[in-house]
């Protein structure tokens, strides 16, 4: 039986059950905390630093996703700190890739498009990077394109957690990060890969993508992709 | 002393170029030159990409026509899926595309040369715009804009934006037409086609206050070129691309679209970005053609709708069965405006167009596909080249104004010849190497798939090479 604790997010007295993360339990009551790398359904981890959150007596921002609600915590998850980080971090992400939304599948369907406009951003401050980097159109009936990845490790973790194929991976470090599919494989060379279409459900942006949709028509669905691991009792 | 002006940039029209006159020790012009000062590239960063982007990439090449680029390329498309697409895809593909004519057209006449028509070629260039047009002749300026504002608010209709719609895909188009908007674009019609009948009632009365420039815009022998169908009639969508020559004899007729090459040769320039397009079997510079509405209407035989025809005949009547001069562009466009409204209504009446199965689905099936159509400045042809998995390895795109690239140096230089003289310079000279221009309505952005802004200038060069005057016209 977990333990029953307390906590305030953002002044709100809310009583819950432990080893439950802030961003769990804050979305549950109606607050607002923005996320890319996390998914209902898959392990938290971290990575698109847009959920950081202010905790009373903590002297940096956390991530809401991966860290666990402690009893008599308090937490903030509007501040003009936090929306300039998250700005920050957002315009980042643009700044790695070579995000084109006008020519781009999920224009108008994309999180990372429709984060961008709901936290305010208009413009990116930080010079682009402007990486060459191909477009993987191997695979049968899916493509990846690593223009558009953020690297949110979602289609890493659905295949491995949920379809138990790991397909992908993300190899080098920092700026060089890519996701590769079986230790850099093309992905229609792909031995693993049951074509199920979890990690291109799971994508938020148009970084994978089904093949022959046209600019703006590729819409993506995550809930029943959380409601298997729901049922399945992995995760709730 | 011989010296060069330089109409740097020139203004009123899409793109962005400069235009060079070098006068020899008289006065007189020696020679012109045209250049294309945009670079961008399209052709190179689209190497990689999925081929069903390309309609979305190249429809950025230009705001104006995002349409023709969009079913240009939509075209390739089809013909690298190797499938037919469903006819109602077809009819309101073609019903777009007309919907684009009808406001380019309208664009072109009113906002951009109208001006110099009907202000003069000779008045105030502070005035000389379309904010002067508003004032001198209220009713015209109205006029383009509800013509522009008919074709703009018809493209939304049908593809949901007006600049760079979605809507044309690879396969047909993803959205099938609804009775009420038909109904909407049909109830519009009326208006559009009464501003055009007005307007070429009015140029036809205004024919004979342009002698000179009627006889030395561009006034000279050429090929043309253009589609038609197998009897001849006007087509902007899909068709046979038939040249012919200068005494309207033909010259060759491409049925299958990837047969382009062997006709269409490419020439670079050394002082522009623009290429310059040749009918291959006679060569460069030999083959130069013109192309557009004078090139459309001189190589159709009819454009076969019973307005259009009879201002057609009466065209034929006043100037010929092969019309040379490029002064007459503008009443080749106005004509097909009119055709274009027609042809919208024609389209818009065929019962299939509503029907619901308006998209093909298929893979990559060829690793070649060419698309042809007429946008509304001429023949705009897409060449892709994919591997088997459908990333682009190659385009190749060629521009309606890249066609007429060789003619419109000519026409420049026949222009400067007649009107410029360096011994009483006055800007009223200028306007008219501008003019003969904008009469081929050049979208310099499209023909280099380059970005641009619209000026162009003009430069006067001594013999010594030293630069003497400067006017952005």
């Amino acid at each position: 039986m977990p333990q029953k604790i307390s906590l305030r997010i953002d002044g709100e007295l809310i009583h819950t059950a432990g080893q439950r993360s802030i961003l769990e339990v804050a979305l549950e009551h109606g607050k607002f905390i923005p996320s890319l790398c996390h998914m209902k359904g898959l392990a938290s981890v971290g990575a698109c630093r847009l959920c950081i959150v202010e905790v009373a007596g903590v002297g940096r921002v956390l991530p809401a996703c991966s860290t666990p609600v402690q009893d008599g915590m308090a937490v903030t998850t509007q501040s003009d700190k936090l929306r300039r980080y998250r700005k920050i971090a957002l315009e980042l992400l643009f700044a790695e890739r070579n995000h084109v939304c006008a020519v781009c599948v999920s224009n108008g369907h994309c999180e990372l498009q429709g984060l961008a406009t709901k936290l305010g951003v208009t413009g990116v401050r930080y010079p682009y990077t402007f990486p060459k980097i191909g477009v993987d159109l191997t695979h049968k009936k899916f493509t990846l394109d690593q223009n558009r990845c953020i690297l949110c490790t979602r289609c890493v973790r659905v295949c491995a957690e949920v379809e138990g194929a790991h397909v992908w991976d993300v190899s080098s470090r920092g700026v060089g990060s890519r996701l590769v599919c079986e230790l850099n494989r093309k992905w229609g060379e792909s031995r693993n890969c049951t074509s199920c279409g979890k990690c291109v459900q799971s994508c938020p942006t148009g970084a994978l993508a089904e093949k022959g949709f046209a600019v703006e028509e590729m819409t993506k669905r995550t809930e029943p992709i959380s409601r298997l691991t729901a049922l399945r009792g992995v995760r709730p | 002393m011989s010296r060069t002006i330089t109409i740097d940039h020139v203004t009123r029209i899409e793109g962005h170029a400069k235009i060079d006159i070098h006068l020899n020790d008289q006065g007189k012009v020696a020679s012109t030159q045209f250049h294309v000062t945009q670079f961008r590239g399209f052709e190179k960063f689209v190497e990689g990409r999925p081929y069903y982007e390309m309609p979305a990439i190249t429809a950025r090449i230009c705001g104006i026509c995002p349409v023709s680029h969009l079913l240009a390329s939509v075209k390739a498309c089809d013909a690298i899926m190797a499938v037919q697409i469903p006819e109602p895809a077809q009819l309101l593909r073609e019903l777009l595309h007309c919907a684009q004519f009808v406001q380019s057209h309208g664009l072109s006449f009113f906002h951009l040369s109208a001006p110099d028509l009907l202000l003069g070629f000779d008045s105030d260039p502070k005035l000389r715009n379309i904010v002067g047009l508003i004032e001198k002749h209220p009713e015209a300026a109205r006029d383009g804009i509800a013509l522009r504002k008919f074709g703009q608010q018809t493209i939304e209709r049908l593809a949901g934006e007006r600049i760079h719609p979605s809507w044309t895909v690879p396969g047909g188009v993803n959205k099938p037409l609804s009775a009420e908007t038909r109904d909407e674009i049909l109830a519009e019609l009326p208006i559009a086609r009464s501003i055009i009948r007005r307007t070429l009632k009015t140029f036809k009365a205004m024919l004979d206050d342009f002698p000179a420039e009627s006889d030395a815009f561009g006034n000279m022998p050429s090929a043309y070129a253009g589609l038609v169908d197998f009897d001849g009639n006007l087509r902007i969508y899909d068709g046979i691309l038939r040249f012919k020559d200068s005494e309207g004899k033909p010259m060759a007729s491409v049925s299958r679209a990837l047969d382009y090459s062997k006709f269409i040769g490419e020439a670079a320039m050394p002082d522009s970005y623009l290429k310059a397009p040749y009918f291959k079997p006679m060569g460069y510079p030999d083959g130069a053609y013109r192309v557009g509405p004078l090139g459309r209407l001189n190589v159709a035989e009819q454009c076969g709708t019973p307005e259009a025809d009879v201002e057609l005949a009466e065209y034929r009547q006043r100037l010929g069965r092969i019309v040379q001069s490029s002064f007459f562009y503008h009443y080749a466009r106005l004509i097909e405006a009119l055709y274009g409204v027609e042809r919208m209504e024609q389209l818009l009446e065929n019962p299939l167009i509503l029907d619901r199965h308006v998209r093909a689905e298929a893979g990559v099936n060829a690793l070649e596909g060419v698309g042809i159509i007429e946008a509304p400045r001429g023949t705009l042809i897409h060449h892709y080249k994919v591997d088997e998995n459908g990333a682009m390895k190659w385009a190749n795109l060629i521009v309606a104004t890249g066609h007429n690239n060789l003619a419109i140096n000519k026409s420049i230089q026949q222009v400067a010849e007649r009107f410029v003289d360096g011994n009483q310079f006055q800007e009223g000279m200028v306007n008219r190497v501008s003019a003969v221009v904008r009469a081929y309505d050049p979208c310099l952005s499209c023909s280099t798939h380059a970005l641009g802004q619209t000026p162009m200038q003009m430069r006067l060069y001594g013999p010594d090479g030293q630069m003497l005057d400067e006017v952005a016209t």
